[in-house]
């Protein structure tokens, strides 16, 4: 996995794409910067339109950040035994494997 | 005269000639920024407000770097016409399937790649309007265009889908089908087929570009916002 530095900035990345997001919802459901924030699924915040919204934002916010372009939802994602949309650490720890496929890649 | 970060910015693909060289003359004359595109160089004169790239629009790389390079230097994208397009006439039975999948490339997935990435940088504003373009071939069942027609059948439907799914984002897509217009893509095509496909118009005439022009007037206007998901096919078809 990448370094501690790395996932870092991939956290403060989705936190940025969380501010993004929270600008369109109402005041009070906005969406914790926090780790444990459900996201969607059981006990999750997000509707379909609301998770589609939010990982065209995470893309574009961890592309800005380290200059990785990755795709979140494509057929690998929807096969994971536990979905990496479940949580803000689920799906921290997939963009962390991404980007860390994709400099391998680069090797 | 507006400052160059408070106009609108448009995206055209296929500019190097035709129906896209002619577009992005009209629009740089009513005050947008007009980004082009096409696989050859630009063979617009440097102008003010022009801005050319060189790619393949079926490249998903080479689309992505451009759409970067957008977000880089304006952060908006207003409008996405999608006009580059590529045609072989032949009968089904005689036509190759290389050219089966050059035509799909460039007609159904540069036009879903650019919407797909457009789409992302409008959502930001929510703001947007794109058109993508159609052929009259489609609705006439042109026979020697079954391929040409089928894959914009694809973008006909793609179209109309996209319009619900990006309508919460404040984005339209519609549709333009132009009649034949004398241009590279039909300069191979017998004139007596021309002619018989004029006939079986309403209007009996071959298309000019203002006329494209002026169905893309009515889509992208601010007040075509309750417009998408609609093909407008012109001579009557």
């Amino acid at each position: 996995m990448p370094g501690s530095e790395t996932s870092d900035r991939i956290l403060q990345a989705i936190y940025r794409a969380v501010d993004a997001v929270n600008e369109e919802r109402p005041k009070d459901q906005g969406l914790q910067k926090s780790p444990q924030t459900t996201l969607f699924g059981k006990g999750g915040q997000l509707d379909s339109l609301g998770l589609v919204s939010f990982i065209v934002e995470v893309e574009q916010q961890v592309e800005e950040e380290l200059g990785v372009s990755i795709t979140l939802a494509d057929e690998r994602a929807m096969s994971q035994q536990k979905s990496p949309f479940l949580t803000i650490r689920s799906l921290a720890d997939y963009v962390s494997l991404l980007v860390e496929e994709n400099e391998a890649g680069k090797r | 005269m507006k400052q160059e970060n408070d106009k609108p910015v448009m995206l055209i693909t296929g500019t190097s000639r035709g129906i896209g060289k002619y577009l992005v003359e009209h629009y740089l004359a009513r005050d947008f920024c007009v980004i082009g595109c096409s696989r050859s160089p630009a063979t617009h004169e440097p102008v003010g407000g022009y801005q050319h790239f060189q790619l393949d629009v079926s490249d998903e790389v080479a689309v992505k770097m451009l759409f970067a390079e957008i977000n880089r230097s304006f952060r908006r994208l207003d409008v996405l016409i999608n006009n580059a397009g590529i045609a072989s006439m032949n009968h089904m039975l005689l036509t190759p399937a290389q050219t089966a999948r050059n035509i799909l490339e460039t007609n159904f997935v540069g036009t879903f790649l650019f919407c797909r990435e457009a789409a992302r940088l409008m959502k930001r504003k929510g703001f947007g309007r794109i058109v993508n373009f159609a052929t009259v071939a489609t609705p006439l069942r042109l026979e020697g265009e079954a391929v040409y027609a089928a894959s914009k059948a694809a973008v006909l439907s793609f179209t109309e889908i996209i319009a619900r799914e990006l309508a919460p984002f404040g984005i339209t897509a519609n549709t333009v089908g132009p009649t034949p217009i004398r241009t590279d893509l039909i300069r191979s095509v017998p004139p007596e087929k021309i002619e018989q496909l004029v006939e079986r118009q309403a209007i009996k005439r071959l298309g000019e570009m203002r006329d494209v022009a002026n169905v893309i007037d009515f889509f992208i206007r601010p007040e075509s916002d309750f417009i998408t998901g609609q093909a407008i096919f012109l001579g009557g078809v």
